[in-house]
């Protein structure tokens, strides 16, 4: 049975077949709408590549079916960046060099922006428990640190300034 | 994955009707879709109770208790500032669980039911009587070091792999089910059935009930104060126990009124240490006396396998646990909840 579900993403509200509810929200994302920036790699909730926001929370898009997302608002990498200009923790990224082959990338990058919308991890020893469901195996755990806490402080101090 | 059919339950009664007719029952969905795509588990139905009404409250009742419905996340309870204050050795379980992405997915019925993590039971090469009554159990002469020390048989030694059950066991939590038969209360103590053997029998809930909430009885934030929980783990995030115990005490003039003392990554269910709790009463908070209660918690412990480590290893956590959690709750949760590389001076 095929189901029909509306979902909002990256800002555009879209209505969904999901003809076999295996689908995953990972794989609608995915092979559906053609936003490959969440990543498969394990598949099981083990790795984070896959992480994306629904309704302001990072999570586990793999471990997620897509017919319960219903109404869902989801955020995926694609959706980050205002024109051509990046989001501030994709800046901080590039500035920090927190990566290397760039395959967990999206999904930490995703991650960095839940963790920073809870606002607990001030420094980088909760900021490396905090990121412990996203898995790099290429090590760049130390400029993925830098690049949190860098892009917290920035937009600290960018609503600071706001309000201002 | 096997193909199934998916409905969404509007209610608890709606949820009950689904499963008596054999729907699994989808809520976080952390631990079921990773079973069904590991072919651990097949359901062809799937019933999803996410959208029930009513079972999302964390609730103060009037008596001081607390009652937390099954479909609050494990991220939002740990985090909610009045729960977190007055059990925090429950908020420290729930963040030393998992991932963050996990947690904002993952009930607390969901933790109360979520399956064993031996990697038999997991691997549907291997015999496992608790997936296949009757197979046997490749676990016994298998990698066993992670196994179970206490209360396992000869049918199953795999151990319960949550963490916030084991302080919840503590503090006396009482499991809220409905039913077709009507509503019942279960102290979690006795929910979680030990292999014997039918280790296939997880707990005690029959076909058709559910879990709606877990009511913690005042009694257990009067050991706020001094309430921890550790965890050994094989890193230092994100990562099952090893072993890990809950340690709380009350003090009146100096000497311990009260203690609460319960062990994870024991056994198939989370392990209350009531002889040790005992021992401890009107004791100076002194190694002599957790050395004592530590041996006590480990009673009658046994190896299952390549496993002795553990009991050496759970009994000086026990102590340990009970020492810092003597040097008082930390004024803001630990950096690293539950590890033991991040207990300051106490440790």
């Amino acid at each position: 049975m095929s189901h029909s579900i509306s979902l909002r993403v990256n800002g555009e509200t879209r209505a969904i077949s999901v003809h076999d509810p295996r689908v995953t929200l990972l794989d609608l994302l995915r092979e559906t709408l053609d936003l490959t920036g969440a990543k498969k790699g394990c598949d099981r909730g083990q790795c984070g590549a896959c992480t994306v926001l629904v309704d302001g929370r990072r999570v586990n898009s793999c471990l997620i079916l897509a017919v319960a997302c219903d109404g869902a608002d989801v955020l995926t990498v694609e959706g980050l960046a205002a024109g051509p200009a990046l989001h501030p923790v994709q800046a901080a990224f590039v500035e920090h060099d927190a990566l290397q082959c760039g395959f967990c990338t999206p999904g930490q990058i995703m991650s960095a922006v839940g963790l920073i919308l809870e606002g607990r991890a001030d420094d980088a020893e909760r900021v490396r428990e905090a990121m412990s469901g996203n898995l790099c195996r290429c090590g760049a755990y130390a400029g993925i640190t830098q690049a949190v806490l860098a892009a917290q402080r920035q937009l600290a101090e960018a609503r600071t300034g706001a309000a201002a | 994955m096997t193909p199934f059919a998916y409905r969404r339950a509007g209610s608890v009664a709606e949820a009950i009707a689904a499963a008596e007719h054999g729907a699994a029952i989808l809520a976080g969905g952390t631990n079921l879709l990773d079973l069904m795509k590991g072919d651990v588990v097949r359901p062809t139905q799937i019933v999803d109770i996410a959208r029930v009404p009513g079972l999302r409250d964390i609730e103060f009742l009037p008596d001081g208790a607390v009652r937390i419905g099954a479909l609050v996340r494990n991220s939002d309870l740990a985090h909610h500032e009045t729960f977190a204050a007055n059990f925090p050795a429950v908020a420290e379980a729930l963040l030393s669980g998992a991932s963050a992405q996990l947690r904002n997915a993952a009930t607390v019925g969901g933790n109360l039911m979520q399956r064993t993590r031996c990697s038999y039971f997991y691997d549907r090469s291997s015999a496992c009587n608790r997936r296949d009554p009757g197979a046997g159990c490749d676990a016994r002469d298998g990698e066993n070091r992670l196994h179970a020390v206490l209360g396992w048989s000869e049918h199953c030694i795999a151990t319960h792999p949550s963490d916030f059950c084991v302080p919840l066991v503590a503090f006396d939590a009482v499991v809220e089910i409905a039913g077709g038969q009507g509503p019942r209360e279960v102290a979690l103590a006795d929910f979680h059935l030990l292999p014997g053997a039918t280790p296939q029998r997880e707990t005690v809930l029959a076909p058709g009930e559910l879990i709606v909430a877990v009511r913690l009885p005042a009694a257990g934030a009067g050991f706020a104060g001094h309430a921890r929980y550790l965890k050994i783990r094989e890193r230092t995030s994100y990562a099952f126990a090893v072993v890990s115990a809950a340690a709380a005490l009350r003090f009146e003039n100096g000497a311990i009124a009260a203690a609460r003392i319960a062990l994870g990554g024991v056994a198939a269910k989370p392990w209350r240490a009531p002889a040790a709790e005992a021992a401890l009463v009107g004791r100076k908070p002194d190694p002599a006396a957790f050395a004592a209660a530590a041996g006590l918690a480990l009673a009658g412990a046994q190896p299952s396998g390549d496993n002795e480590f553990k009991i050496e290893l759970a009994r000086r956590l026990v102590a340990r646990a009970l020492r810092v959690a003597a040097a008082g709750t930390p004024a803001r949760p630990a950096a690293l909840p539950g590890s033991v590389l991040d207990m300051g001076a106490a440790a």
